[in-house]
């Protein structure tokens, strides 16, 4: 993995405030060759991190500055699902008892690199990001998990901790920090499947409530947010959030990672305005290298957008909507033009059907039955109107999102290419059904475990 | 007081139970798992509803309270 996707790259940032409007901010401090952010870098780029206190210093009532400031800043999570940090910040201050927080950066997304990235270049932003959240909610626990089969993400985190030890930097109640790794299938990073396995269960989605705000590791509530989404909180707590807002959107604040993949020149992680451009994102990149049939946002549970759209389109939540498209994880992929979209969407569809979990009869069977009528349609075997049937059975009927992201990108795939999926319908494979296959996926390595092994009815 | 009838999808195991003491709620997908009606039940309606909860072999039928 490379840095060479930095969208703006820094020379030597001064300590202090930097500009509110620039980039980049994240990747501030991150060398030209991509150097890692050693602990000294990072105090010298970033400045101290300044922290407010224990939280038994507020009243009842009040709530510790950080979160105000975060809510001000507007920050969303960066891990799928844009939930305000401030809330779920809030939900864990009111549970009773000592809390724990976790740092999701399991990056199971197939296309998603910008977590892993984030870790291996910028590994004391995260800590920061959640040793602030811990001293908000007077955690004295603080876990990062990471993916098993990133190596170099979890020995940069692992380096991270070991730097921040010998540099003796901890104020004397700074939360204890470990490193986890967790398993790499899919679900694994699914917030309760993450508190499961830290507790020594199995990576496995469990039934709501509780939610892990309530009752989650050690069975105490539990703060479970992503890498990217404390970096940005680590900055937020420096910086405030009149400077965090003067990038991105009065809906969709700040910066965000991107993992652009597809055929541009340079694919990778980019740093940009939540907001800004599609077609910037593409320049940034040394521009596409082939013509482009549309582009899937948000990654394998988010949408694909049609090239008509594509131009002017606005890389922000609001403006996504209008293509039923979010952010999600931050993934752009771009198709080009040598593919088939019915093709690629079976291949994904397949994929997500082996990551559910096993564990609910609508996912496993449903999933199962979705990529089959897909593959159906790809072969000209398709029966009317049975996509639409299965999404809608499917739907919000298992214990997780996981199906619900598989309806979303099937979903997609039909409003974006209506001509593809009707020229296949009737007449079977095209041309391009046999091309090399665009959207990435893990040459096998990650089987999703099924603890009771529910088998799809064929 | 109201419920609103919800299936824990992991405990459920498909044994149709609830389909036939709540079919006024419940049917069942081409599996045999229950597709449920969430609109809060109430009155003599709810009794139904706990007696159905009740038969489930997994307690996979869940009345909760209204969120
Ligand atoms: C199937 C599934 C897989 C997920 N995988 C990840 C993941 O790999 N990394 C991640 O940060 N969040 C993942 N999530 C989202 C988490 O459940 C959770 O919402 C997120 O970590 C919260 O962080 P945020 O609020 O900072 O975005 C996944 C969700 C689902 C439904
Ligand atoms: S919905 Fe699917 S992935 Fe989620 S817990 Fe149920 S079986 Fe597992």
């Amino acid at each position: 993995m490379s840095a060479a996707g930095t969208a703006t790259r820094t020379q030597r940032a001064p300590v202090g405030t930097p500009p509110a409007g620039s980039l980049p901010r994240l990747l501030a401090g991150v060398s030209e060759d991509g150097g890692r952010v050693s602990v000294t870098r990072h105090f010298s780029v970033h400045g101290g991190l300044p922290l407010t206190g224990a939280r038994r210093s507020w009243g009842r009532r009040e709530h510790p500055p950080l979160i105000e400031e975060t809510h001000r800043a507007g920050l969303r999570g960066r891990g799928g699902a844009a939930f305000p940090l401030a809330r779920k910040l809030l939900a864990v201050a009111a549970a009773r008892g000592p809390a724990v927080v976790v740092a999701n950066g399991t990056e199971g997304e197939p296309a998603s690199e910008k977590d892993a990235m984030l870790m291996e270049l910028a590994p004391h932003l995260v800590l920061d990001g959640l040793v602030a959240a811990a001293e908000a909610l007077g955690a004295r626990e603080a876990l990062i998990a990471t993916c098993e089969l990133d190596e170099d993400a979890t020995d940069s985190m692992a380096l991270a901790v070991e730097e921040r030890d010998a540099a003796g930097i901890a104020p004397h109640h700074a939360p204890s920090l470990r490193v986890v790794t967790a398993p790499g299938h899919y679900v694994a990073g699914q917030e309760t499947a993450l508190v499961s396995y830290l507790d020594g269960g199995p990576a496995l989605p469990t039934f709501t409530p509780p939610l892990p705000f309530e009752r989650g590791v050690g069975r105490r509530p539990t703060l479970v947010s992503n890498v990217e989404t404390l970096a940005h909180l680590a900055l937020v707590a420096r910086h405030g959030a009149g400077w965090f807002r003067a990038l991105g959107t009065p809906a969709s604040t700040g910066s965000t990672l991107v993992t652009l993949a597809g055929p541009v020149a340079r694919p990778g992680v980019y740093e940009i305005a939540l907001g800004s451009s599609l077609e910037s994102l593409a320049r940034a990149a040394g521009g596409t290298t082939r013509e482009v049939r549309g582009a899937l946002i948000g990654g394998y549970a988010g949408a694909f957008v049609p090239a008509e759209s594509l131009r002017g389109l606005a890389l922000s939540d609001e403006h996504l909507a209008a293509h039923g498209g979010r952010m999600g994880s931050g993934v752009v992929a771009l198709l080009s033009s040598d593919c088939c979209p019915v093709a690629e969407t079976a291949r994904v569809a397949r994929w997500m059907a082996e990551q559910s979990s096993g564990q609910c009869g609508p996912c496993v069977n449903g999933l199962d039955a979705l990529a089959g009528e897909i593959e159906a349609v790809a072969r000209g075997r398709a029966t009317d109107g049975r996509l639409e049937q299965l999404s809608a059975t499917v739907a919000r009927r298992g214990a997780c999102g996981h199906p619900d992201g598989v309806v979303s990108l099937v979903g997609s795939a039909l409003e974006a290419f209506p001509s593809a999926f009707a020229h296949h319908a009737r007449g079977g494979p095209c041309d391009r059904c046999a091309s090399v296959p665009e959207l990435p996926l893990p040459a096998g390595r990650v089987a999703s475990p099924r603890s009771r092994t529910r088998r799809a009815r064929r | 007081m109201s419920r609103r009838v919800r299936v824990n999808p992991i405990a459920c195991e498909a044994h149709g139970m609830c389909a036939e003491l709540l079919p006024e709620r419940i049917t069942l997908d081409e599996w045999g798992y229950p597709v449920v009606d969430e609109k809060p039940v109430s009155g003599e309606e709810l009794a139904h509803a706990k007696r159905a909860a009740q038969a489930c072999p997994t307690f996979a039928l869940l009345l909760e309270r209204p969120r």
